[in-house]
């Protein structure tokens, strides 16, 4: 059953994917496997118009993506817009494709907040993982720059059985660049990351070995350095919560106008989406199905059900129920009530001691692309 | 905090008035945290010249209500904000 109109509170936050287009091609990207091609993307004006509806419709914080958003040579244009719409506005970059002199204009533009991607803390490692020569040199300039104009920085770092070793390195780098905070994020198995979980799943070891450090490290940086921790979830008895619930604080835009609720809901195939090109923001987020489908509680089988969990984790995640059980609306496999939690973790050891498996590669929008798993 | 402690919002981190929901929100990185009338007050004189002392003076005198009050009211507050670094002391 659908949830009345007036029980639909407005979005927090909006996800705008710029564009797929991106000089690197991380093996974990949560691009959708089908890639939008350039001349599908948003123009300027339908950008324009999409930030001033959000803010109209509640939206507060805005985070602009993609692929890497400095591809748009408008990029400046549309932060102007956004903070013309009373967004705050956050822009999420592996660094490649800005300049100083394109990120002193970002800076009169009025960008918020920058959060730069972390593919290794050296360069055989960053450059291998992200598939681009020269981007982790070019990255820590990037970096220096953002530092000297004095942007409030987060550096996100994506961890996986090939770097988690990195980790420590990684808190310290965070430290010397002067960001107030770093997300460690263990890889989430979406998009292009689920043909890479034999060589990119972590082992048991090296998970609780992330914790631990993660935990030391909070207590000694308090004050100087904030740490968003995503845990290895095919490794924990319960499954990460599902935003605020679906439907309730966020929303996607992909680069050609379609409106998501999450970056993977591309992945449940029955769900219908609509376009900002087609309808108004505001008529999509409260009568859209793809929103409607999974909001509330009502949806959810057992165990969820009875849970007393289930406004907490929300059940978990609705793509990940459906790549891994074939059914958007199970009990994420993750959770540790869930018939399949069983054969998750041996599924996840077996990916983990897979050796030399090779770094499939996200490819560039419009070749060939083999279908999604 | 402490009473000669000149607390101030860094870079990134702002008051803005949500039309939407009719009322005020500091907005941070990956955060928007509604305001009630003690923290929309305090964080409202923040001027980096005054201190934390002064400005819970001036609010007392404007709202007619005693200093500790205030001062015990907005302590957890702002010790939260300072754990996040939306809030920094000179
Ligand atoms: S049964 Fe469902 S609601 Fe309960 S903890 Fe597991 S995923 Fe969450
Ligand atoms: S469905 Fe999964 S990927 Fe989508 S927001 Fe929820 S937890 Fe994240």
């Amino acid at each position: 059953m659908a949830l009345d109109r007036s029980a639909i509170r407005p979005p927090i936050a909006m996800l705008a994917e710029l564009t797929h287009r991106c000089p690197l091609s991380c093996p974990y990207c949560s691009n959708p496997v089908e890639l939008t091609r350039i001349n599908s993307e948003l123009d300027t004006e339908t950008w324009q118009s999409v930030f001033k509806q959000a803010g109209e419709l509640g939206v507060l914080q805005l985070h602009l993506s993609g692929g890497e958003p400095a591809s748009r040579r408008d990029l400046e244009t549309l932060v102007t817009s956004a903070r013309d719409a009373g967004l705050y506005t956050n822009l999420i970059t592996s660094g490649i494709g800005l300049t100083e002199r394109r990120l002193k204009a970002l800076d009169e533009a009025g960008l918020d907040h920058i959060q730069l991607s972390l593919q290794g803390t050296d360069a055989p490692m960053a450059d291998q993982i992200g598939g681009y020569k020269g981007g982790f040199d070019r990255k820590m300039k990037v970096a220096e720059w953002i530092a000297d104009i004095g942007f409030p920085l987060t550096l996100n770092a994506v961890l996986h059985r090939r770097n988690l070793h990195q980790l420590p390195r990684a808190l310290e780098m965070a430290v010397e660049m002067g960001a107030r905070r770093i997300e460690v994020a263990t890889v989430q198995f979406h998009g292009w990351a689920l043909k890479n979980r034999d060589t990119l799943m972590p082992t048991r070891e090296q998970a609780r070995e992330a914790d631990r450090i993660v935990s030391e490290a909070r207590a000694a940086l308090k004050g100087t350095l904030v740490i968003d921790y995503v845990p290895a979830d095919y490794h924990s008895d319960f499954p990460k919560r599902c935003m605020g619930g679906w439907g309730t604080t966020g929303l996607n835009v992909a680069p050609d106008g379609k409106v998501l609720p999450c970056h993977a809901a591309e992945t449940i195939p029955h769900l219908q989406f609509d376009n900002v090109r087609d309808k108004s923001l505001s008529d999509i987020w409260y009568d859209n199905s793809a929103f409607q489908a999974y909001r509330g509680t009502d949806w959810m089988s057992e165990p969820c059900q009875s849970c007393e969990r289930k406004t907490v984790d929300f059940g978990g995640c609705r793509c990940q129920a459906m790549a891994i059980v074939g059914d958007a609306s199970a009990t994420d496999p993750v959770c540790i009530k869930s018939p399949h939690h069983g054969a998750l973790q041996a599924q996840a050891d077996a990916h983990a001691s897979v050796a030399d498996a090779p770094l499939v590669y996200r490819e560039a929008p419009g070749k060939e692309s083999e279908p999604a798993e | 905090m402490e009473l000669d402690a000149i607390p101030y919002l860094p870079r990134g981190v702002r008051l803005h008035f949500d039309k939407v929901r009719d009322t005020w929100v500091l907005l941070a990185p990956e955060r928007a945290i509604t305001l009630d009338q003690v923290g929309q007050a305090i964080l409202s004189e923040l001027d980096g010249t005054r201190s934390f002392g002064q400005i819970t003076d001036d609010l007392a005198a404007k709202y007619n209500a005693p200093k500790d009050q205030i001062v015990q009211d907005s302590a957890g507050f702002l010790k939260a904000l300072r754990d996040r670094r939306f809030l920094e002391v000179q």
